[in-house]
């Protein structure tokens, strides 16, 4: 059953200051309101790319947005910032209406956007519990049964009953999500961003929207940046991108979509095909080297937790007493990160004909950035087939930002994600 | 299930007349709530507390009878000065705490009601009735010394008309509520009103017959201003007041009616401009 569907979504905002020019844009727009004519100012206005200097005062924050959403389904909205992620929540949870077009819902919709809005600094913790759960919806009977759930789930006991200006801002958001984190509304737009506090109130605080999206089949509508909260929670994703839908479909294909939209390589270059008639060598052909995703495709931007398949053709015109292939990984300041060898796991005959040869790297090793790939060729200790050669270059994406609030990248070469063991031996 | 309908649309389309009064019902625990924040909060940390809901119409009143009635001989229709400015004061209150209170709605609250949304019309709703509160704490004050002015028999007990009173009091609500509304209406976009409101309500005070009687105003007003002064609704009522309770003035049914139709079609039309401008607001604000 769709319980909510949005036609034709579009938002127009002015840019600017208010001022006298204003208002003389609101006269011509009544002016034609009165005649009955269209708003000329509809017609006006441009993407919204904040990075472009753009002509026009008026630009779409949203165009066409068109999504359905069925009943228990948890759908992931994905986008830079300035994607216009925001303008669409504040128009699902009603704080604002669009320029054109409708959202019908037959649920309603709660959103966790911005948690403690409406706190009164001289009110104590109780109070504000009630008063900001009736902001946000709720009845006074049902805030009373959840009470106590609510104040545990805070941690905040010790200071219920004392005015939250007295409270660290730690404190206040602690509360405030507990606040909303008990809305039982049906549909629920949850942005993740509100997951802040120190680490283990984090971890409460995620771990409570999974339960919250995953228990009784609520209807959620999740925004994020941690594309691996929104491979876990979402069955479906819409990606946003200047104001438009850029993606929508299932969540790994969204994901996908939407860190390869980061990804400064574009081109499809994860192929490498030799032009053999610079070979010095008359013993091998180099004919191709591909790099392969974990779906099979053929490119050169790649996901941290997906391995790179390196795929290399060559002939061998002659037979050879040995080969010995040497693949150097370096990062793009000319770090070498390895050096590895086909060398030990090679054991064809080296005779005459055609041959692949087939290495992966492996997933969660990669950290964020780019990385060179050479190649060179020789006979062990006799010979060099072919020259050092720089064939690829790729990038890797991140997924999680390791639990930190930002997108930060963690130091090193390398991110390979290592088995921790924590064991409590005395409290 | 199939069939069932949508609950509701958000769109673009603004219908003139859009009202949702059962959300507005399903609400009411908010309303409550808002309506204790506003009496819970306003003296704490406060020694004397709620004693300052009283100290300020007091004051005024002793400076009025000091300037108007001592100094500018102002005659109150044989109702001690005092009394009869702390009748005016006391009623007028009420409406200039409820216009005063409604009119930046939008401005004051523009960062909870840019985040979550609830009818917006609550927020009015509750500083309207919190001010009821402390009306009704001043109007003890005043019959307080009503009673002790009657005491001395310089007043003579109120009869019947008594009944009134609450009529008088919802029509300063819906008077200050619908201004209030319009107010704060106009004011997300062009903040010019707010300019005006700092001291035009000082002004539209003079205007309402406070601190003298229509009668004075009749006889010693240029005859514009005189009608201008008569015809206002917040005369109407702040005269009615204290013909109530002072036995001064006149009462005209006709003037009742007048005031009280007037005070209901402001509310109309504050809460029809408000219901417009919640909507999209936050765009402007």
């Amino acid at each position: 059953m769709i319980i909510l569907k949005a036609e034709n979504i579009s938002k127009q905002y002015r840019l600017g200051l208010v001022g006298t020019g204003t208002l003389s844009h609101d006269l011509n727009r009544w002016w034609h309101k009165v005649r009955g004519k269209e708003d000329p100012y509809l017609k006006i206005g441009e993407t919204n790319d904040r990075s472009l200097r753009g002509e026009s005062d008026y630009v779409w924050a949203l165009q066409d947005i068109n999504f359905e959403v069925q009943k228990g389904e948890v759908l992931g909205i994905i986008g830079k910032n300035g994607a216009g992620k925001s303008t669409l929540l504040k128009i699902l949870s009603r704080v604002t209406i669009p320029t054109t077009g409708e959202i019908k819902t037959k649920g309603r919709i709660a959103s966790l956007l911005e948690v403690g809005t409406g706190f009164h600094p001289e009110l104590t913790g109780r109070e504000n519990i009630y008063l900001n759960g009736a902001i946000l919806g709720m009845t006074k009977k049902e805030i009373k049964v959840k009470e106590d759930e609510i104040i545990a789930f805070s941690g905040c006991e010790r200071y219920v009953d004392t005015p939250v200006k007295r409270y660290s801002s730690g404190m206040r958001v602690r509360l405030a999500f507990a606040v909303a984190a008990f809305l039982e509304p049906d549909i629920l737009v949850i942005d993740e961003v509100l997951a802040v506090g120190d680490a283990e109130f984090q971890k409460k605080a995620i771990g409570k929207m999974q339960d919250i999206s995953k228990a009784d089949g609520r209807t959620v509508l999740f925004v994020s940046h941690n594309m691996a909260a929104v491979r876990n929670l979402c069955t479906r994703a819409i990606v946003l991108k200047n104001g438009t839908a850029a993606f929508e479909g299932n969540t790994d294909a969204a994901v996908d979509f939407y860190l390869k939209e980061g990804a400064r390589l574009t081109s499809d270059s994860g192929f490498y095909k030799h032009n053999n008639e610079l070979n010095n060598s008359k013993a091998i052909c180099l004919n191709s080297v591909e790099l392969i995703n974990s779906k099979g495709d053929n490119t050169n931007v790649f996901i941290s937790d997906e391995n790179i398949r390196v795929v290399i053709k060559y002939s061998l015109l002659e037979k050879l007493p040995d080969i010995r292939f040497n693949l150097k990984i370096e990062v793009d300041n000319e770090v070498i990160v390895f050096t590895t060898t086909s060398h030990e796991d090679d054991k064809t005959d080296k005779s005459k004909g055609d041959y692949v040869l087939e290495v992966s790297l492996p997933e969660d090793f990669f950290n964020k950035g780019f990385y060179k790939m050479t190649l060179n060729v020789g006979v062990p200790n006799e010979k060099v087939l072919i020259e050092p050669l720089t064939i690829l270059n790729f990038e890797i994406l991140k997924l999680t930002s390791s639990g930190s609030r930002v997108n930060s990248v963690f130091p090193g070469v390398t991110a390979p994600k290592l088995k921790w063991n924590v064991v409590k031996v005395q409290s | 299930m199939k069939d069932e309908p949508w609950l509701y649309t958000i769109s673009s389309k603004k219908r003139l007349l859009d009202f949702n009064f059962r959300e507005i019902w399903r609400y009411r625990d908010l309303l409550l709530l808002f309506v204790k924040r506003d009496v819970v909060t306003v003296y704490k940390q406060t020694i004397l507390g709620p004693l300052w809901y009283l100290i300020q119409p007091l004051f005024t009143s002793v400076i009025f009878t000091l300037v108007f009635n001592s100094l500018g001989a102002i005659k109150t229709e044989g109702v001690p000065p005092f009394l009869f400015n702390l009748a005016g004061i006391t009623i007028w209150n009420y409406f200039k705490e409820c216009f005063t209170g409604t009119s930046d709605t939008f401005v004051k609250n523009q960062a909870v009601f840019g985040k979550v949304y609830f009818p917006r019309v609550v927020m009015p709703l509750s500083i309207t009735i919190s001010n009821l509160l402390k009306f009704g704490i001043q109007f003890l004050i005043f019959l307080g010394f009503y009673i002790y002015y009657y005491a001395l028999g310089q007043v003579h007990g109120f009869g019947i008309v008594f009944l009134f009173l609450p009529l008088y009091v919802l029509i300063m609500a819906l008077l200050g509520l619908g201004l209030g509304m319009i107010v704060s209406s106009m004011t997300t976009k062009y903040r010019d009103l707010t300019v005006l409101m700092t001291f035009g309500i000082q002004l539209l005070m003079y205007v309402s017959a406070v601190p003298y009687p229509v009668s004075e105003a009749k006889a010693k007003f240029p005859p514009l201003v005189a009608s201008l002064v008569e015809y206002n609704p917040l005369t109407q009522v702040v005269e009615g007041f204290r013909y109530i309770m002072l036995d001064t003035g006149n009462f005209g049914l006709k003037g009742f009616v007048y005031t009280l139709l007037l005070s209901i079609l402001l509310f109309l039309l504050g809460l029809l401009i408000f219901n417009k401008t919640e909507k999209s607001f936050v765009d402007t604000v």
